[in-house]
């Protein structure tokens, strides 16, 4: 494989070498355990707390509503089952939207089999939830709203401000997954009134395995990782100081060129857009138009499959993710292009292309010329491609 | 996730396309499960003399189909009616677990379409 071009920035991206100095430190020079009293532990603990200090000012939150976690599944989870078993005493409805991640959905089943009641939000073809809906759904016993800030599928982003108000107004909790918008977005925690948000590290050019959770000060939330008194007794496991500088670093480099590098970004996207738009045809562009991060491109392609793309790209030395998971017997296309009306067959065919600040547009070009070829090549070899 | 074998046949698969004037055709699976394979085949005296395919499908999908039509070109209809979707991925050297419904369908579609020849012949 001579080229190599990485379009899945919404898996995944690389660390900063800044941030990676940043974080060297604390493997093995200060490696204390940040709840040792001793000076080694107390080493760490002042980098835990510079860390959360950085993040809290940067969100503009208090640091005591700063939680290091995993990352966003952990964030999830915590926030949907920790807050919903806090408050459960004023009732068991929460209100969820069709399209979150997995992580969200099975932390729903969860809280299902424990007696909670889920509503779920539908979407439009764009995949915005409806506000209309939204207070329709909204009831006596209903507890906690959770909607994903932007989809990690095809990039909507969901009007967060007008639900947070909304939610204010009824007395009932918002949380927000905010793991894809975070990278893009300058998010003010008191500015958009969410109660609670997850966010990962490695979203944005910082480390795996390290995540914020921010739950505004006064809001309950019940811990589910029990044994240690880290993180003020709320979630348990030896402090990863590392990741916590790290995520501190990599969320403050974001944010110093945010304009700059979306722009960029976009500039990439849209040009990719346009170009496999107006040159293949039976292509269908997924997700809102302008309400969507930067990066993000989800195309379904008629006649084919996901996967052949995926690793047709693959061996042309191109990493994109597709929206089909083919596993035994039980091949389910993508729930989120399902939510917004793509039909089975489509979905199948689909790819979400996530652009990054150090693509070029000479990549863009390149990967465009390939996909036409790849596309144009998995059709001759389709029984339902007649063209 | 796919051995080098799997991939080679993904990546120049034989025997794609439509043999012309066949004398047999199987079409199995269906579109919104994510996997439509269909099967022509030419019959001389008994024998599959040619065998082509079309996929909808996965990279696992596209290899088995390729590699099931050059496995039963020169095969008796009787031999290739016990060509199981294990001789296949013998072939191909392995599947990963979630990916052997591939190979069914590969078995599947020609023996459909074996029995489709019979039943244009009267039999």
């Amino acid at each position: 494989m001579e080229k190599q071009i990485y379009l899945d920035h919404a898996a995944t991206t690389a660390v900063d070498s800044r941030v990676i100095e940043k974080m060297l430190p604390y493997f093995s020079g200060v490696y204390g355990n940040a709840s040792s009293q001793h000076f080694y532990g107390r080493r760490a603990q002042q980098a835990l707390d510079e860390a959360r200090d950085t993040i809290a000012s940067l969100l503009n939150a208090q640091p005591s509503e700063i939680y290091f976690t995993s990352g966003g599944t952990e964030g999830d989870n915590w926030a949907m089952k920790g807050i919903a078993l806090a408050n459960q005493a004023k009732g068991k409805h929460i209100i969820t939207t069709v399209i979150e991640h997995p992580a969200m959905l099975a932390s729903c089943k969860d809280l299902e089999a424990l007696g909670f009641e889920i509503s779920y939000l539908s979407v439009d073809k764009e995949g915005r939830i409806s506000l209309e809906e939204l207070k329709s759904l909204i009831r006596e016993d209903t507890i906690l709203i959770s909607c994903m800030y932007a989809n990690n599928e095809i990039g909507t982003i969901q009007p967060i401000e007008e639900i947070a108000q909304i939610a204010k107004e009824k007395k009932v909790l918002f949380f927000t997954d905010a793991v894809q918008a975070i990278p893009y977005m300058n998010i003010d925690v008191k500015k958009v009134g969410m109660d609670a948000m997850a966010i990962s590290a490695h979203k944005f050019n910082g480390p795996k395995g390290v995540g914020v959770l921010y739950v505004r000060n006064g809001v309950k939330i019940k811990s589910i990782l029990s044994g240690g008194h880290q993180e003020r007794t709320k979630r348990g496991g030896t402090s990863n100081v590392a990741g916590a500088v790290g995520l501190a670093e990599a969320l403050r480099l974001s944010r110093l060129n945010l304009e700059e590098n979306n722009a960029k970004i976009k500039m990439l996207r849209d040009h990719f857009v346009k170009r496999v738009s107006e040159e293949i045809p039976y292509a269908y562009y997924n997700g809102h138009k302008e309400l969507r991060v930067p990066s993000n491109a989800d195309f379904s392609f008629e006649f084919i499959e996901g996967e052949s793309i995926l690793f047709s790209l693959d061996l042309e030395g191109i990493a994109v993710s597709s929206g089909s998971a083919c596993s035994s017997g039980s091949l389910e296309p993508s729930h989120v292009l399902l939510a917004i009306g793509v039909d089975e067959a489509l979905a199948h065919g689909s790819i979400r292309f996530s652009f990054g600040k150090s693509n070029t547009l000479e990549e863009v070009d390149f990967v465009v010329d390939k996909l036409k070829e790849i596309i144009s090549r998995l059709r001759m070899m389709s029984p339902l491609f007649k063209g | 996730m796919y051995n080098e074998k799997v991939m080679e046949a993904f990546k120049n698969p034989k025997n794609v396309g439509e043999v012309e004037n066949y004398d047999g055709i199987g079409v199995v699976g269906n579109a919104s499960c994510g996997d439509i394979m269909q099967i022509t085949i030419k019959v001389e005296n008994g024998i599959i003399t040619d065998a082509k395919f079309k996929t909808f499908g996965c990279a696992a999908a596209v290899a088995t189909s390729s590699t099931a039509t050059e496995m039963v070109i020169g095969m008796t209809l009787e031999e290739a009616l016990t060509l199981t979707n294990k001789k296949v991925v013998e072939v191909l050297e392995g599947l990963p677990p979630q990916k052997i419904h591939c190979s069914v369908l590969a078995e599947e579609a020609i023996k459909k379409a074996i029995e489709d020849y019979y039943s244009k012949q009267g039999k």
